[in-house]
């Protein structure tokens, strides 16, 4: 943008009126002195993406799941047929069922640990920053990269922690005097992702090793945000660690807690990429969620119309997430 | 931060350093065992009698394969310029938003904000499947432009709720003496506030480059051909096919996808939490 000669900011009506005889590009910058002006061209590049992108798409496909659309097929209205099938099969209920378990217990576990870890963290020791960095790991490198060392660990046949627990066995064994080598050969250890609670214990367990470093980080930017006199306070008034967490961090963290647990819950409850990689939704569907359920409908088998209406069974809860976050927002706002 | 005063050596080591190192070695766990596995030649990869922990002799034969036999540069290229294309479009879009939404007075910027939140909040899981027809239907299927056009959607409510706390917390009072001197509101914008906010302009440009990088669903959906595959649909779909599974070199695969995003990562994240911080005080 090129300075104009124009010593005056705002664009008055007299200059508007002489607008007329100046050039083109000089009048578009007239124009964007505008507040409200500028304000709209500003937001026309984030806009047309959200409106293209997924304004349209989120209405195709809640027309898609009205009909019975298979890919390379314009698909006809059904109604809700689509969602009658879902809620009559027992697939359905049972991805809908590892959601909530999956997200309940993973976010939970992101949770607790995270404010541990984020205390830990917190506190003074050398390396601080090289730890700070290094735990983040799991959260910044590729899911499916990282799960894919997980799947290699939990193999049924080489799983490096049925090794340990075989080898913790024989030690055992070896230390009480018992049968030696030749046990070596009866321990299995646990198929980790083969049989069904198992399989939902470690794609939790996955999930909630990828998210806890983003819980930890951002809680500890909201520990730093804590003034240390209110623990010397804390301690003038004879309170224990515990008392000083409950009563002066967890009020004053409770902003970044809100946001970063509603914003693991959305990714959570929608994970797709370690189920997809660590059990595909088996052993006999047991840890199918509702986004690799969509998946499978729409991709594996073609079938676009279920996909579709199986996706958008989970925007109730993610828009009740929504409403009471911006419901949140606006009160916290207002104080 | 606390000091900790007058805590004997053992009180320290039982409720701070064994945790913080179990902590720690839980979370790097992993890295150690793609690394471990990548370097081991086979016949001790698959042999339970030994202790999987160590390596006796090591080899790059799964590294060279990864490189000779699959098309792993090329996916390294495509994720690569795919993050780039993407982070520049969401910057740029989110910039210019952010900088609407918290600087400008207009009728509609409060519903504005609020559906850029919400968008914030609807996960792709939810769209595939209905935005594999938009891109079928616009021709990208297949193409880097079905992968750099969607990602910014991902990318852009995040980047601009980021800046938007970052913006806040530079005082109009500049951009005002600045206007007085002469400036146009875009100069003021591009000249005053921009370069100020450089280190919130950067940790909203780190987390986009990583998201995109590390982005699976869309690009499994969108993208078929393997010399058009990014690294993470890469080495999933073209190093795991049939039954029999090259561990050594999938492991191997998977930590050089890693650690280009852990090394831009591993030089910002004191910067990623003033961000964060920033944007959630904002």
């Amino acid at each position: 943008m090129k300075s104009t000669s124009q010593s005056v900011p705002t664009a008055t009506s007299d200059t508007l009126e002489a607008g007329a005889r100046l050039s083109f590009g000089r009048r578009i910058g007239l124009w964007l002195e505008n507040e409200a002006v500028l304000g709209y061209v500003l937001m026309v590049p984030a806009l047309l993406l959200i409106v293209v992108f997924i304004a349209y798409p989120f209405s195709l496909g809640v027309w898609m799941s009205l009909t019975d659309k298979l890919v390379g097929t314009p698909g006809k209205f059904v109604g809700l047929a689509n969602f009658a099938k879902l809620l009559r099969s027992e697939i359905f209920y049972q991805a809908a069922w590892n959601t909530v378990v999956f997200t309940i217990a993973a976010t939970v576990i992101k949770g607790v640990f995270g404010m541990w870890l984020a205390i830990l963290l917190n506190r003074k020791f050398r390396l601080a920053r090289f730890t700070r960095a290094t735990v983040l790991l799991p959260f910044i490198v590729p899911t499916v990269l990282s799960g894919l060392a997980w799947l290699w660990m939990f193999d049924a046949t080489f799983s490096v922690f049925n090794w340990t627990l075989k080898w913790m066995w024989q030690m055992e064994i070896s230390v009480f005097g018992m049968a030696l080598k030749e046990n070596w050969g009866y321990f299995r250890g646990p198929l980790w992702l083969g049989s069904p609670a198992l399989a939902m214990f470690s794609i939790i367990l996955v999930n909630a090793w990828r998210g806890l470093p983003f819980f930890a980080i951002t809680l500890l930017a909201g520990l730093q945000t804590v003034p240390p006199e209110l623990y010397d306070a804390g301690d003038i008034d004879g309170t224990n660690e515990f008392q000083k967490f409950w009563h002066i961090t967890l009020p004053l963290i409770k902003p970044i807690a809100v946001v970063v647990t509603v914003f693991s819950f959305v990714v959570t409850f929608s994970d797709f990429q370690v189920v997809y990689i660590l059990t595909r939704g088996g052993p006999h569907n047991s840890t199918h969620l509702l986004a690799t359920l969509a998946y499978q409908l729409g991709m594996t088998s073609g079938n676009l119309g279920e996909g579709a209406a199986a996706a958008l069974f989970m925007f109730p809860i993610l828009g009740l997430v929504i409403l009471w976050q911006l419901f949140y927002l606006r009160r916290e706002g207002s104080d | 931060m606390q000091a900790y005063v007058g805590e004997t050596l053992l009180k320290r080591l039982i409720v701070f350093y064994i945790p913080l190192f179990l902590f720690v070695a839980a979370m790097l766990f992993p890295f150690y065992w793609m690394f471990i596995t990548s370097i081991k030649p086979d016949f001790e990869l698959y042999n339970v009698r030994r202790s999987p922990f160590i390596v006796s002799q090591a080899t790059l034969e799964h590294w060279f394969y990864l490189f000779k036999e699959t098309m792993f540069a090329r996916w390294a290229w495509n994720t690569f310029w795919i993050a780039t294309a993407s982070t520049a479009i969401s910057l740029f879009a989110g910039v210019l938003a952010g900088y609407s939404l918290s600087r400008l007075r207009f009728p509609g910027s409060a519903t504005f904000g609020i559906s850029i939140f919400i968008t914030y909040l609807v996960p792709p899981t939810l769209l595939f499947i209905p935005l594999a027809s938009v891109i079928a239907n616009l021709r990208l299927l297949d193409s880097p432009w079905a992968l750099i056009l969607t990602y910014p959607t991902i990318l852009v409510p995040f980047s601009a709720w980021l800046l938007m706390g970052y913006f806040k917390t530079i005082p109009r009072e500049l951009e005002e003496c600045a206007r007085i001197d002469g400036a146009t509101r875009l100069q003021a914008m591009t000249k005053i506030v921009l370069p100020l906010s450089m280190p919130g302009i950067l940790s909203a440009g780190i987390f986009s480059f990583t998201l995109s990088w590390n982005e699976f669903l869309y690009a499994l959906v969108f993208i078929s051909s393997p010399q058009q595959k990014t690294i993470p649909v890469g080495v999933v779909s073209e190093l795991m096919k049939g039954d029999v599974f090259f561990w050594g070199s999938l492991m191997a695969g998977a930590l050089l996808g890693s650690i280009p995003v852990a090394f831009v990562y591993s030089f910002f994240v004191e910067n990623y939490v003033s961000g964060m911080t920033g944007a959630v005080k904002g």
